[in-house]
């Protein structure tokens, strides 16, 4: 007689496809998931906690190290917070550094994402081109910043850092560049047969269920929800640009890796028209006083990273302490909907999915 | 030479002679493995825009392998406690064994040829078919989660692709009329049959990447997902075994391609000169590199969607590539 049983799988959190220490503990019967449960917290560092012993200014560092992918929208979400309660002005050319500097960010981040994306779904190759191409990011944000990943770059009030010369040229360079690459991208991977049997309909959620889970970024626009805080909520400089926001229909795999890669494209629009505009001359840090205190009160900001909506809530006493720290992590909110997503799937449909939803674990560990 | 050898009586001298042959045939085939592995890592190095091995060896990473071996050879020896011990031991010998087994009837040139059976094609289907009985054992043996799921998968992926991979050569069968692989390079002097028997081919070819294992087909190994599935428990010279079983699969899969539909040792017209091992040669590499190519080139198809194209397009396919060369042989008779 044949006796079956379901099989309790522990994938990660030292596992090729997770993204990093997390794990899922999974239950199978043959290889269907009945089960999944997420497990987090190996990455978690207590930011939020740390944060209230230290003055704004020593915070940044640590928004490096949430989203790692990213570090540029997390350096920006702090000091946009601290600087709208402060009521700071921020001088134009730090705008505009401040801008290119996240957009660079977004097209880094979204190539890992559309890298180790493949790379999960067994293609080595695309991963390869990916970071080759952010390869050339990182350089770049390297002679702004002076670090290749965890920047703290920005400050209350402008960025540290003026751009060094010929600076501007380069990012002006790598457009056509990068263009260039997405179309032997698409060529490589979205025509590929076996690449679209893995990914359409895989993953598929409504709109309503991203609502409701609260997602963001790409994994709502997939949905087909027209949101995007850059259009929406314009913060910074972004209502002088001209670019679309990206939404598609199908809400799976393949339309999140759509959303990514034309996002991409909308970037480089994005940076094309800000080495355009980019002021020859100007300060790049505003007014500020020596040591940083918040007024009495509180805040809440929240900006479009790469994942998602980034927010930041600061309730402080007016010390130069924060008395509370808060963020609202997107990778941590869009990875809800995984056990939802799991169930009924088979062990490569996992893969697809957590590879679509893209997290970056410092984030979802905090 | 190998003729004569065969239908003397035998001896000890003819013993000691195939012994000799037989260990030149285990080192050309232990170089190929070596010098394949450095290709593999080169050609794909290439193609992803980076050097690959440079280190050892000089320039080219001539000696990268042969160092691996080495690390490989001083590794501990690790068995874990709960595995089935004896079958966890022999599972890479039965990986590993057929994969020399099947090497002895292909005819590299007319004349060098180990074993010319009537049933060559036949039995080189027949052994390859016990590798997958190593890999389910050790993926067993091994007590994991994972490896039962990779040896589950490699079972059910040698299953779905066997069959397409026994009737896609059918065709080739009824036009040579023969299942001697020396009879079948012969019946190719009019043409090879990649032109004969586009249909066959490509089925043959896209079975022939399953049963190596190869992308877009490792879902055995998977490593994005299965970690290392079947092996993962293997370590040292025990998994050195399994990818050594799987590069001579890779030889012979290469070879038989060669053979069955790109003519063997038969040259190009006006280019006889040649001599025919080079033309082997020639025909092999291009087999080798393509099955290369593909590596750096596809993402991993699903396990549902692996069977389903395996049952419902392949076969299919092949049996209606068998009943099309049947009629149009009958047709081409009458007229």
């Amino acid at each position: 007689m044949i006796r079956t049983e379901e099989m309790l799988l522990n994938v990660g959190p030292q596992h090729p496809s997770t993204h990093g220490v997390f794990r899922l503990v999974v239950k199978i019967d043959g290889e269907i998931i009945t089960e999944a449960k997420p497990v987090i917290g190996y990455l978690h560092r207590g930011t939020e906690k740390l944060a209230e012993n230290l003055q704004y200014t020593q915070i940044i560092p640590y928004t490096d190290r949430m989203d790692y992918l990213s570090a540029m929208t997390n350096n920006y979400v702090i000091c946009h917070a601290v600087e709208t309660m402060m009521g700071i002005e921020i001088p134009e050319r730090a705008e505009y550094l401040r801008v290119m500097a996240m957009e660079l960010g977004r097209v880094a981040s979204h190539l890992v994402s559309w890298g180790t994306f493949l790379l999960d779904l067994g293609a080595t190759s695309p991963f390869i081109f990916a970071f080759r191409e952010r390869e050339m990011i990182i350089n770049m944000l390297n002679e702004l910043s002076g670090a290749r990943l965890t920047f703290n770059y920005m400050r209350v009030g402008g960025v540290k850092w003026d751009a060094p010369e010929g600076w501007v040229e380069k990012v002006k360079e790598f457009i056509p560049y990068m263009r260039e690459q997405l179309v032997g991208y698409h060529q490589l991977v979205t025509g590929n047969e076996i690449f679209m049997n893995r990914v359409k309909g895989v993953g598929v959620y409504s709109k309503e269920d991203a609502i409701n889970y609260s997602l963001s970024g790409p994994t709502l626009r997939c949905t087909g929800v027209k949101w995007d805080l850059r259009k929406d909520e314009p913060y910074s400089i972004y209502d002088r640009f001209d670019f679309n926001v990206v939404t598609r229909e199908e809400g799976d795999a393949w339309a999140r890796y759509h959303v990514r890669l034309e996002e991409i494209e909308e970037s480089l629009k994005i940076l094309e028209q800000a080495v355009e505009q980019f002021p020859a001359e100007g300060e790049i840090l505003a007014k500020v006083p020596k040591i940083i205190k918040a007024p009495k009160g509180e805040a809440f900001v929240r900006i479009e990273s790469p994942r998602g909506e980034i927010g930041c809530y600061i309730a402080s006493d007016g010390k130069k302490e924060p008395y509370r720290l808060k963020f609202r992590r997107p990778s941590f909110y869009n990875l809800q909907i995984l056990p939802k997503l799991l169930k009924g799937e088979n062990m490569a449909n996992m893969i697809a999915i957590l590879g679509g939803i893209d997290i970056v674990l410092g984030e979802v560990d905090g | 030479m190998v003729e004569d050898l065969l239908h003397s009586s035998a001896g000890w001298l003819n013993f000691g002679i195939f012994f000799l042959l037989a260990v030149v045939l285990l080192l050309v085939v232990l170089g190929f493995v070596t010098y394949a592995i450095l290709a593999e890592r080169k050609v794909m190095g290439y193609m992803q825009m980076r050097h690959g091995p440079n280190q050892v060896g000089g320039r080219w990473g001539l000696l990268q392998t042969v160092a691996d071996v080495l690390k490989l050879l001083l590794k501990e020896d690790v068995i874990p406690k709960l595995a089935d011990r004896p079958l966890f031991i022999i599972a890479p010998v039965i990986a590993f064994a057929p994969a020399f087994m099947v090497l002895a009837t292909i005819p590299f040139t007319d004349k060098f040829q180990f074993a010319d059976i009537g049933v060559g094609l036949l039995y080189y289907i027949a052994v390859s078919g016990i590798t997958t009985v190593g890999i389910v054992t050790g993926a067993w043996a091994s007590n994991n989660k994972y490896a039962l799921l990779g040896g589950m998968r490699a079972a059910a992926q040698m299953i779905s692709y066997e069959i397409p991979l026994i009737m896609s050569v059918v065709g080739v069968v009824l036009l040579s009329g023969s299942l001697n692989l020396n009879d079948i390079v012969e019946a190719q002097k009019n043409g090879w049959f990649i032109v004969w028997q586009p249909i066959g081919f490509i089925v043959f070819f896209i079975a022939a990447v399953a049963e190596l294992n190869r992308v877009p087909f490792d879902l055995p190994e998977a490593e994005s997902e299965l970690i290392a599935g079947f092996h993962i428990e293997y370590s040292g010279f025990r998994w050195a075994f399994f990818m050594l079983a799987e590069y001579v699969y890779f030889f012979a899969m290469a070879a038989l391609i060669t053979v069955l539909f790109l003519g063997g040792w038969l040259p190009l017209p006006f280019l006889g000169f040649i001599p025919g091992a080079v033309w082997f040669a020639l025909k092999f590499t291009a087999v080798v590199f393509i099955l290369l190519w593909f590596r750096s080139t596809f993402p991993r198809v699903r396990a549902d969607q692996l069977m389903e194209f395996g049952w419902k397009v392949l076969l299919p396919i092949a049996l209606a590539n068998i009943f099309l060369t049947a009629l149009i042989m009958e047709l081409v008779k009458l007229f």
